[in-house]
């Protein structure tokens, strides 16, 4: 059966080291210089850990074969300055405030906002650098593979409703998000993103405490974090207790500089070059991948394979998911299973009978939008959006 | 020594309203720098605002890995504010290009 054959992407090599105590499990991320060790942090399971200070922890491949939803405790980390998590996180004196060009400046403990309207969204959180480990030629930055996403059923309220209260401004252009987590040098840029006024009051873009039917964890912001449904994950920002409507575009590190894409339909550039221009970075562009099946897994000759996997964009939905297993020549389409919303990831399935060798499956994803996946993964200078289709290849025997 | 976290969080019991505190304690560093000229620069330097494993998992197939780690070093001082001195900034590029250029 092809369950049985089910196993993670990495391969977890368990070290002794010369006094008996176990020392950390590693797994190796398949590209260049790609070990990582498996570090199990508060609230977490054995997680890749990418960097330490702060931590940067990666969800191995294996955990989105689950379950639709990624549960918490394996749920990816990201941060960008060294004070973080932060460490004064008590939900009982939190509160969030809201300033700028509004009528009425507001500060709000979280019992405040748990006693307006609550909504609940799925949706994927993706990191713009995931599978930048993959760029060739390689690029500097966060060297990870794709488990720097995940899917969740956010808890909160609508921002929409939050800046209501508070009354935006005719002239207010952006809306710029901080959260608690800091630098540790007074030169460093403190971590904020903007979005603008007409994005933010949507009516999706969320503030969330709950994730999966729990409170946010502590790595993923607890007591409160910003929801940009369909949108990359720097947007999200975590932590987050100040909001302020502004009469201009916010222009910092982290939106004027970093975290741009070529300005361009593909958001790309030929490898090895740099972008003319570049626009800040928006929304997912869509990608599968084949959860139950690692690469280069035996598989039983002579039965039906089952393929199964999971595919998303940045909130069209998904309107096919297709099969190759002759190298992208032809394709047939997988079966879509339950929709649990357009930003949602969507599983699918499909059989498929292999003659005897090594064989390549691809899978392909096009988006209600009409966006399909290229089937190589274009280039950036930065690594971001990666989302050309991907291969598996089993062993048929 | 990092300052323990007490934060509350729901018990995952059904039907449970219940909170119990939860510890933040983080698990050790544990990536170190290869032995190298000017390792103790380069510690003073590049340790204060990130551990070291933002160093040692790049990609050591760069063509030109000098001009990588000089883009690098450039970015943490001129970008991130690192209060890099000018007469360390060679030291430092030295020990990375020799150390995790290919």
């Amino acid at each position: 059966m092809a369950d049985v054959l089910r196993r993670t992407l990495i391969e977890a090599a368990l070290t002794f080291g010369m006094s008996g105590m176990a020392k950390a499990a590693t797994v190796t991320l398949p590209f260049e210089n790609g070990e990582r060790p498996l570090v199990a942090y508060p609230q977490k399971r054995p997680l890749i850990r990418l960097t330490a200070r702060p931590p940067q922890l990666e969800t191995p491949f294996g955990v989105y074969d689950e379950g639709v939803l990624t549960p918490n405790d394996a749920f990816f980390v990201r941060y960008h300055l060294a004070n973080a998590p932060p460490q004064e996180l008590d939900a009982a004196t939190f509160t969030l405030s809201i300033k700028g060009r509004v009528d009425r400046p507001l500060v709000l403990s979280l019992a405040d906002l748990k006693a307006m309207p609550t909504v609940d969204l799925v949706a994927v959180n993706q990191c713009s650098g995931n599978g930048r480990g993959f760029s060739e030629p390689r690029v500097g930055g966060g060297q990870a593979a794709n488990g720097l996403m995940g899917n969740a059923r956010w808890r909160g309220v609508t921002l929409k409703a939050v800046l209501a209260r508070a009354g935006v401004q005719k002239d207010a252009v952006q809306i710029r998000f901080d959260g608690m987590d800091g630098p540790v040098m007074a030169g460093t840029p403190d971590f904020a993103k903007a979005l603008d006024v007409d994005h933010a009051l949507d009516g999706e873009v969320m503030l969330a405490w709950g994730m999966n039917g729990a409170d946010l964890p502590i790595l993923n912001g607890f007591p409160l974090r910003l929801i940009v449904p369909g949108w990359y994950g720097t947007y999200w920002v975590k932590h987050v207790n100040e909001i302020t409507v502004l009469d201009k575009p916010l222009d910092n590190f982290w939106m004027s500089t970093a975290y741009r894409v070529p300005d361009n339909a593909c958001a790309c550039v030929p490898p090895g070059t740099s972008a003319q221009t570049t626009r800040p970075i928006g929304k997912y562009n869509v990608r599968s991948f084949i959860t139950n099946l690692a690469d280069g897994v035996v598989v039983e000759a002579g039965r039906n394979l089952n393929v199964r996997g999971i595919a998303f964009d940045g909130g069209s939905g998904i309107a096919e998911v297709q099969i190759s297993t002759d190298g992208g020549v032809s394709w047939s389409n997988a079966a879509l299973g339950h929709d649990l919303g357009k930003y949602s990831f969507r599983p699918w399935n499909a059989s498929v009978r292999l003659p005897k060798g090594r064989r390549a499956i691809k899978v392909r994803a096009v988006a209600r939008s009409g966006e399909a996946q290229p089937l190589e993964s274009l280039w950036n200078p930065a690594g971001y959006m990666r989302n050309g289709v991907e291969t598996v290849t089993v062993e048929v025997a | 020594m990092r300052v323990q976290l007490i934060v509350l969080a729901a018990l995952a019991l059904p039907g449970s309203s219940l909170a119990t505190p939860v510890a933040y304690t983080p698990p050790a560093e544990t990536a170190k720098l290869a032995p190298g000229p000017d390792i103790e620069i380069v510690r003073a330097n590049c340790s204060a605002c990130h551990s070291v494993d933002y160093i040692i998992t790049q990609p050591r197939v760069f063509k030109e890995p000098r001009a990588f780690w000089t883009a690098e070093v450039a970015k943490m001082k001129k970008a991130y504010g690192a209060p890099i001195k000018d007469e360390n900034v060679p030291k430092i590029i030295d020990y990375l290009t020799a150390t995790y250029g290919r």
